[in-house]
């Protein structure tokens, strides 16, 4: 009973840390709505675009690329999913567990080496 | 007093203590934001021959950023037209909030610690990543053609180098075999992990540096390309979110740094008279020091070199780390 009530306090200070964190805008924007002044031209409110008139929208298609290195991210921090438990448990896991880690490993890194030669880690 | 509150039954009394302990951090981690800021200004001064912020506040310059907040609040808050409206406001909270609960976990001495959390790394690691999404929202939101190509850039380059970042840390949990902050800490009540695993810490610190955007990562706010990168089109409290949120992130990695790798508040030897708040400030201050050294020496990258160093360099060094640090332990920690 006593671990589990440490256990949800801890939670606990995690929460009042996620409404600090969102408070502390919420009142310095507050505070600033007072302060500021609001005098509105037509001008200010165009999209900036280096002194010219502002042409067509920027919400596009974008370069593909980046999508190839958010799937590679993916592919990398699921592994690490799997990494960080076995790293935790080592001990009790022993060198058996160490020899099929690197296996993994090394599959991971043929993947990689995969996409270095098909040129995705290429940035042009 | 602390330790009884935790072990106590969970309440609202609690929860009161925990924010006005919150609120508490809060204010030590805007004043460390302020001085910073001036330090980093101040050192960048004396590296390139100049005196740096000395007008206002004295000779020092001391009261500059302080300044400089007051500018921001008194300035007029202008929203584009074709702005996505309410993701415009929501970006700068969802990059600042982030930052600020990262340190819920974070032991600075052995009695100054919030949330003992046992999966405390992991916790640092996925919360962060949450600010990529407030910064890629503010650079779509603003729909701009700068902010929208320096919000992808950095969100590029936040999950290209967030990869060797958490792996470099496998090193450590292998030899702490806790996820626990308190217990690496612990952990290196002998020998501080930089020596047993200096490749991974290598990898981190260069990583955490393109975490943080600074330069030599810059590229998301790269000034002379993209003007201000992801974001331009705020002004006033707003734009200082972004700011804070920088600077938050500062001090939760210069910290992490020290946790990790430099023993947090473990005591040199023979030096273990002086108290471990101390000690965790030296070597957290050593670490801030470094990375504004570090943007005051180096120039920026071009982006296809800092993509492909990411992946062809530090994550192959990373992988390997964890089976030299494996080695490590058996050879002598065993």
């Amino acid at each position: 009973m006593e671990l589990y009530h440490f256990y949800q306090n801890n939670y606990l200070i995690v929460a009042v840390f996620l409404l600090l964190g969102i408070l502390l805008p919420a009142a310095a924007l507050t505070l600033g709505k007072i302060l500021r002044p609001y005098k509105p031209v037509k001008e200010k409110y165009t999209t900036y675009e280096s002194g010219i008139e502002p042409f067509q929208q920027s919400w596009v298609q974008f370069n593909v690329r980046y999508y190839l290195f958010a799937l590679l991210f993916v592919i990398f921090d699921v592994e690490t999913v799997f990494l960080y438990p076995w790293a935790v448990a080592y001990e009790e896991l022993g060198i058996f567990a160490l020899i099929e880690m690197g296996i993994f490993v090394v599959l991971l890194t043929l993947g990689l080496l995969y996409a270095w030669k098909k040129k995705v880690l290429k940035w042009n | 007093m602390m330790n009884d509150l935790l072990h106590s039954q969970p309440g609202w009394y609690n929860a009161a203590v925990f924010f006005v302990m919150g609120a508490v951090l809060l204010l030590v981690v805007l004043g460390f934001v302020t001085y910073a800021i001036l330090a980093e200004r101040k050192v960048l001064g004396f590296i390139q021959l100049r005196p740096g912020p000395n007008r206002v506040g004295g000779k020092l310059g001391l009261l500059q950023t302080v300044a400089d907040v007051f500018k921001l609040l008194i300035k007029e808050d202008t929203i584009p037209k074709l702005a996505d409206k309410p993701l415009f406001i929501l970006a700068p909270v969802l990059a600042f909030s982030p930052a600020f609960m990262v340190l819920a976990v974070m032991p600075f001495t052995e009695h100054v610690q919030f949330a003992d959390l046992g999966v405390g790394l992991l916790y640092y690691v996925g919360i962060s990543g949450i600010s990529t999404i407030g910064i890629l929202i503010g650079g779509w939101a603003s729909n701009n053609k700068y902010s929208l190509l320096g919000g992808m850039r950095a969100a590029a380059q936040m999950i290209s180098y967030e990869i060797p970042l958490v792996i470099s840390v496998v090193g450590v949990i292998l030899f702490a075999g806790s996820l626990n902050l308190t217990d690496i800490v612990e952990g290196q009540k002998n020998v501080a992990y930089i020596f047993l695993s200096p490749i991974g810490f290598f990898v981190f610190l260069i990583a955490s540096i393109a975490e943080l955007n600074r330069t030599p990562f810059d590229l998301p706010e790269a000034e002379s390309e993209l003007v201000a990168g992801y974001h331009v089109e705020y002004s006033g409290f707003r734009f200082a979110f972004f700011m804070l949120s920088e600077y938050v992130y500062l001090f939760a990695m210069a910290s992490l740094t020290t946790v990790l790798f430099l023993g947090g508040w473990n005591p040199i030897p023979f030096l273990e008279f002086i108290p471990g708040a101390v000690w965790f400030a030296l070597k957290f201050s050593i670490v801030v020091f470094f990375m504004i050294w570090i943007r005051g020496t180096l120039p920026r990258l071009r982006a296809d070199q800092l993509m492909e160093f990411a992946w062809k360099v530090l994550l192959p060094l990373a992988l390997l780390n964890i089976f030299l640090s494996a080695a490590v332990k058996e050879l002598f920690l065993k």
